[in-house]
């Protein structure tokens, strides 16, 4: 490998020969910068971060840190800013120049840093022994290093001194330590001029024949120089400063200088300084004697009164990019999500565009495409690219009208899409973030989104797509019932000769149950299951395109055949016991020790005091940030170095949105709790109708784990959490909460303004909502309502494992898998008059944030899975609950462990 | 500090040279291996002889399952059977045992005081391996001191709200790696293996500290540097890009530098193309059996490891390959006979 100088931060950097002159930032250096210096003294490691960060947006290659100044611990200084600035992935891209005069404040730098940085200085001012100390230090900690011409004797001011010391400095380093050469920088002392002492005027000379000295005789090494020391005698006067830093410049770097530390936003560019003052600077640089007679310094003096007070503007930073041409103006406020001029640059965009169409298929598609491809690449998150979907739907919005003007006057036709996608979440589910996400990512690559909304019927789903010409059809569903209606769409999509590809996602939904279960029923075309929203587009990519397409459905196929056998190998291997086998190992519970605590009331009350400040208290956000497809646990998700800043910017989104939802009382929360005497029969609780117990109120029936156990370990049913007959008084209770159908018209309201990101989260937040007001009830439960533990202290965030006392299980979740245990409950508790809840025909309740559930008492209750069961058991159960057998297997289908023939039937049928 | 002046120990050419030769093969993953083994606390404390009294020196009241470092000492037999399997699979390069090694990893079981015992005794577990296998086939065998990330990084804070603080430093890195590595060197290794960096600060304590042990042993063994490429974004847990990470660490002059963990060979693939284009020194890689199934399984088959292996050699992107998590003697094995027609990686010009 050539010999260049190669460092690095989070990013390498490399010397080449075509890179002529490295800027480092010299605005993070204490003695360098006024403003710094004060920021620093006063802590406001904040702004002083913000300094840096600007420096590195502004083409820094290296920035400078120096922290020598008396009225601070430099080296405590240095250790926090560094750390500081490893936590800032956008400055920690590039290598950092440790600058210090003193070696442990050097020291102390170098162990923060994970990047090879620079070290400025070292030199053999305190002899030879301590350079090669240093030496071998930057060695060991991996750095190159700045040698200043300084010795025993001093600072080396002219030319043979300077030579002599780089030279002896040069063989010790290489020849004696081991040092690469190409990681040798010198600084050989750039010293003020036109001073007025005669002595100085040769000082730019010197420098520059001792840079051209160094690069032709020691081999790799570099030099570079601190550039604004030149000017000193001119301080206050910037556009002459300038001048003379920029003609210096110029004949340094011919001369081989490779590297400085200039201020890059002050300096003149030498084509276009004043030719009377460039002449007067290289009379002062090059030591030169004036055509017009005199010195150069007092010539110097005499044309610098005429350039004083010129200053420049500086910029805002900031907003450079408004300066772009209009094009890339768009790609950036895209890129970066930034909605505050999208108006008014798209607006500039039509007007000079051909038609409006072309400003969608021009700019704004390129726009989107670099948002897909850095989405595809892994450099954005899915967060930062619904905003950028954002942005594009507000510069749609302001060409609609002048399209829709242009297609009146010559009935134009509209613009032509990547492909046509109908989504839908099923027949009787309710749930559609996902679906959403989804729509958003694929309509940014370009794809046209038919929407149908939440629960559609499989009719029209097809009829849409006919009617439509769609390319593919996307489904969703949250609760396990949307699995069937799935694939009873797959069967009428075959039944009716479609040739579309469909593709399945949600919660809910895996790779196994469509391989197994929907695929098979859809010969015509293919089924995909979808993990994610990012790799939807690469899925409908795939299937779009004609010359990708065969392959990868051919692979889709081997897969999912491969998927399905390997199903049925493990299905087969599970052993099931029989249903009287599970009732003897069921759980015993000692009932004659067991004294249960009484509820406060019986019967059913309505809760309406809810606070929804407090209620956000009890938020989990994990789960939050799941819907969003950001994996990782609250609070550690925001320091992931991967997710943290989509994270980040999410979490500030949802906080700013949950003011509102607070402060303008957006949600109306509902909720109804009951409680009634209840006894276990068998694998049913009986409530009955008053303390007597003689007259059945209603049953709740339960279902029992039926997987063989190890020795014991009991096959578990939610009644053997309850004292059967004869035992104990024991209750059961019940409970329906919703944060309420506002959010439905919330994020109707946001999405006509194009902001879908909105709506998402306002429906995110809405069942964040709900989940956190069951846990609060569930604690109010326990505390006081019911008061089985009336001096319960857990904090909400201590909640989320549940350390509590008594379960609160939902049917349609695993403790009770079936849905229909809901129509019991919901007529117990009037539920739907008293908090507006319906259930839909699939049992999922409307809206959507809504959550439901009984309350058991007994403390060795706890959260299990029914799994699979076996036909003996569903018999029994249909028998208990007055069902058709054929209808409990419907309701049971995701957990029968056998093929039922009502299935078999259907599809013979 | 001039170790570059300590002389190299004697076998290091006959390393070298074997590496211009052909391509050398490392041994497969140890935690999967000893995770089959299914072994209980008693066989971890070799029935309570660590953490009660008749073992003074390494006392402690914590449960010592999961402490697989610890069997270099409670259950060597097993150790090296493992490492015996490996090399007469196919494996030039034996890891020891003792990737937790250090104070500051083993922390979490109580046993700080123990850390320079199992570095001695999991060099030496290995070397009898590698002499068992090098006396059955008389291929020469190494050991390399296997140095692991410990549980703390340098140059990320735990902490949300505090972005400036840090669980260790690099100095308590320094000294916990120079503790491990003298005992690694003190057991017989022949190489160090600096592995699974996640944070390249880590990393660079430990090449510090491996200095320092050189110097005071007075000879330099040959270092090797994996990093650790965890997600899509192509970086390491701490930020730094594949070459950024070779400029990081180049200064150790590894013996090798490349990757190991997180990845299968085929998501691995691209930064190990990077790194051979960048780096001066011979290339390494150790990928897992692909992507761990959804219970945490590896279901590449030894057949596809090989395959994958044989398409990095044909490439001409490794000089020493072997497998990480899920690997076993017989993917090890496949592995061998998979790159034995290549020739070894040439460095850039």
């Amino acid at each position: 490998m050539t010999r260049y100088l190669r460092l690095s931060g989070l990013e390498p950097f490399v010397l080449t020969p075509d890179i002529p002159f490295v800027n480092v930032g010299e605005r993070t250096n204490v003695t360098g910068s006024a403003r710094f210096r004060k920021l620093i003294v006063n802590r406001d490691y904040a702004a002083a971060l913000e300094v840096a960060r600007d420096q590195v947006e502004n083409g820094a290659q290296i920035i400078d840190v120096n922290m020598d100044e008396g009225l601070i611990d430099s080296k405590q200084t240095m250790v926090d800013f560094l750390n500081l600035v490893a936590s800032e992935p956008d400055i920690a891209r590039v290598p950092v120049m440790i600058d210090s005069s003193k070696w442990e404040v050097i020291e102390a730098g170098l162990q923060c840093v994970q990047g090879k940085s620079v070290v400025n200085s070292i030199s053999l001012k305190e002899g030879e022994e301590a350079f090669r100390h240093h030496a071998g230090l930057c060695l060991a900690y991996g750095a190159a290093v700045v040698v200043m011409a300084f010795d025993e004797t001093g600072q080396a001011d002219t030319l043979a001194r300077k030579t002599e010391i780089c030279a002896r400095a040069y063989r010790i380093l290489v020849e004696e330590v081991g040092f690469p050469p190409e990681d040798i920088i010198f600084d050989p002392n750039i010293f003020a001029v036109a001073t007025g002492i005669e002595e100085h005027d040769n000082y730019g000379v010197d420098f520059i024949e001792a840079t051209r000295w160094i690069r032709q005789n020691l081999p790799h090494a570099h030099v570079s120089g601190g550039v604004s020391n030149l000017s000193f005698s001119f301080r206050g006067n910037e556009p002459v400063r300038e001048a003379m830093h920029a003609v210096f410049l110029y004949h340094a770097i011919k001369a081989g200088m490779d590297m400085g530390i200039v201020n890059a936003g002050q300096l003149a560019v030498y084509d276009q300084i004043d030719p009377d003052l460039r002449e007067a600077c290289e009379d002062v640089v090059l030591n030169r004697v004036p055509r017009a007679g005199g010195t150069a310094t007092e010539q110097m003096l005499d044309i610098a009164e005429r350039f004083h007070g010129d200053k420049r503007e500086e910029k805002v930073r900031d907003l450079a990019w408004r300066d772009w041409p209009v094009e890339k103006r768009l790609e950036h406020a895209l890129v970066n999500g930034i909605t505050e001029f999208i108006e008014e640059d798209t607006e500039t965009a039509r007007q000079t565009a051909e038609r409006p169409l072309h400003v969608i298929e021009g700019p704004l598609m390129a726009g989107m495409n670099v948002v897909g491809d850095l989405f595809g690449s892994g450099k954005m998150f899915l967060p930062q690219v619904v905003k950028s979907a954002r942005v594009m739907k507000q510069a749609v919005a302001v060409l609609l009208p002048y399209m829709e003007e242009e297609k009146r006057l010559n009935g134009g036709e509209g613009r032509e899409s990547a492909g046509k996608i109908l989504m839908a979440t099923v027949k009787g589910d309710v749930h559609d973030i996902g679906k959403n996400i989804v729509g958003v990512v694929l309509a940014c690559n370009n794809y046209e989104i038919v929407d149908l909304g939440v629960m559609v019927p499989p009719q029209k789903i097809m009829q849409v797509a006919r009617e439509e010409k769609v390319d593919i059809i996307g489904l969703s569903g949250l609760i396990t019932p949307s699995l069937d209606e799935m694939v009873h769409l797959a069967s009428e999509l075959e039944r009716e000769d479609f040739g579309i590809p469909l593709l399945i996602g949600g919660a809910t939904t895996s790779k196994v149950h469509t391989a197994v279960k929907i695929a098979p029923r859809y010969t015509k075309s293919q089924t995909v299951y979808v993990t994610d929203a990012s790799r939807a587009v690469g899925v409908v990519g795939s299937l779009m395109s004609p010359s990708q397409k065969p392959d990868y459905i051919a692979g889709i196929r081997a897969e999912y055949a491969e998927v399905a056998e390997r199903h049925e190998r493990k299905e087969r291997a599970k052993e099931r016991v029989s249903l009287t086998a599970a009732r003897a190992n069921a759980m015993r519970i000692d009932w004659d020790d067991y004294e249960p605590t009484a509820p406060d009331f019986l019967g059913t009350r309505v809760i309406d005091d809810w606070d929804l400040a407090e209620i956000a208290r009890f938020i989990d956000w994990t789960p939050f940030f799941r819907t969003w497809e950001l994996k990782g646990v609250y609070p550690k998700i925001l320091d992931d170095p991967a997710q943290g800043e989509a994270a980040r910017s999410l979490f500030a989104d949802a906080q700013s949105m949950l003011q509102r939802i607070i402060g303008e009382r957006w949600f109306g929360p509902r909720a109804v709790v009951g409680f009634w005497p209840a006894n276990a029969t068998g694998d049913d609780i009986k409530l009955y109708t008053d303390a007597e117990r003689r007259e059945t109120l209603a049953v709740l029936h339960t279902l029992r784990q039926q997987h063989a156990k190890r020795a014991g370990r009991p096959n578990v049913a939610l009644s053997d959490f309850v004292a059967p007959e004869g035992t104990a008084p024991d209750h059961v209770g019940g409970f329906v909460v919703t944060a309420g159908p506002e959010e439905i018209e919330i994020a109707e309201a946001f999405e006509r303004e194009n902001d879908n990101y909105s709506a998402i989260l306002v429906k995110a937040l809405a069942d964040r909502y709900a989940e956190a007001m069951a846990e609060m009830l569930h604690q109010r439960v326990r505390r006081e309502l019911w008061g089985y533990v009336p001096h319960e202290a857990f904090q909400p965030d201590e909640l989320i494992a549940e350390p509590y006392r008594g379960i609160r299980p939902a049917p349609g979740y695993p403790a009770q898998p079936d849905h229909t245990e809901k129509v019991t409950l919901f007529r117990l508790l009037d539920a739907e008059a008293a908090t507006g809840v319906e259930l839909t025909e699939s049992m999922a309740m409307w809206p959507g944030s809504s959550v439901s559930g009984l309350y058991i008492q007994h403390p060795d209750s706890y959260y299990f899975g029914v799994a699979k069961v076996e036909r003996d058991q569903v018999e029994d159960y249909a028998r208990r609950k007055g069902m058709d057998v054929d209808e409990a297997e419907r309701w049971l289908a995701p957990i029968l462990n056998y093929t039922p023939e009502s299935m078999t039937a259907r599809t013979a049928a | 500090m001039t170790m570059f002046v300590v002389p190299e120990a004697p076998n290091v050419a006959e390393l070298r040279a074997l590496a211009e030769e052909r391509i050398l093969i490392l041994d497969g993953a140890m935690g999967t291996m000893i995770q089959a083994l299914n072994m209980v606390e008693e066989d971890f404390t070799a029935s309570g002889c660590i953490g009660s009294s008749c073992c003074a020196r390494h006392s402690t009241d914590h449960p010592q399952k999961g402490n697989n470092d610890l069997l270099v000492l409670t259950q060597p037999k097993a150790i090296e059977d493992i490492q015996f399997s490996f090399a007469t699979a196919g494996a030039d390069i034996l890891g020891t045992n003792t990737f937790s090694s250090t104070t500051i990893a083993q922390a979490d079981y109580g046993l700080e005081s123990a850390v320079y015992d199992l570095n001695v005794a999991g060099a030496q577990v290995a070397r009898r391996a590698a002499d068992r296998a090098e006396s059955e086939d008389g291929k020469p065998r190494f050991v390399a001191g296997s140095v692991g990330p410990t549980n703390r990084t340098a140059s990320i804070s735990p902490d949300v709200n505090d972005p400036g603080y840090r669980a260790v430093s690099f100095d308590e890195l320094r000294v916990a790696y120079g503790e491990q590595i003298d005992g690694l060197m003190a057991g017989g290794s022949d190489l160090i293996l600096i592995e699974t960096i996640f944070d390249t600060l880590n990393a660079k304590a430990a090449i510090f500290a491996a200095f320092e042990s050189f110097g005071k042993a007075g000879r330099r063994l040959p270092i090797m540097i994996s990093g650790t490429i965890t997600d899509a974004s192509g970086r390491t847990l701490s930020g730094q890009t594949p070459t950024a990470f070779w400029h990081s660490v180049a200064h150790a002059r590894p013996f090798t530098v490349g990757l190991n963990c997180a990845l299968g060979a085929e998501a691995m693939r691209p930064h190990m193309v990077e790194i051979a284009s960048v780096a001066t020194a011979f290339t390494c890689a150790y990928p897992n059996a692909g992507l761990p199934n959804a219970f945490g399984e590896y279901d590449e088959t030894p057949e596809q490891t090989g395959a994958n292996a044989a398409e990095y050699a044909r490439d001409g992107i490794i000089n020493v390959v072997g497998g990480c998590c899920g690997t076993t003697p017989d993917h090890i094995r496949a592995v061998t006979e998979a790159v034995a027609s290549f020739a070894p990686r040439k460095a850039p010009a």
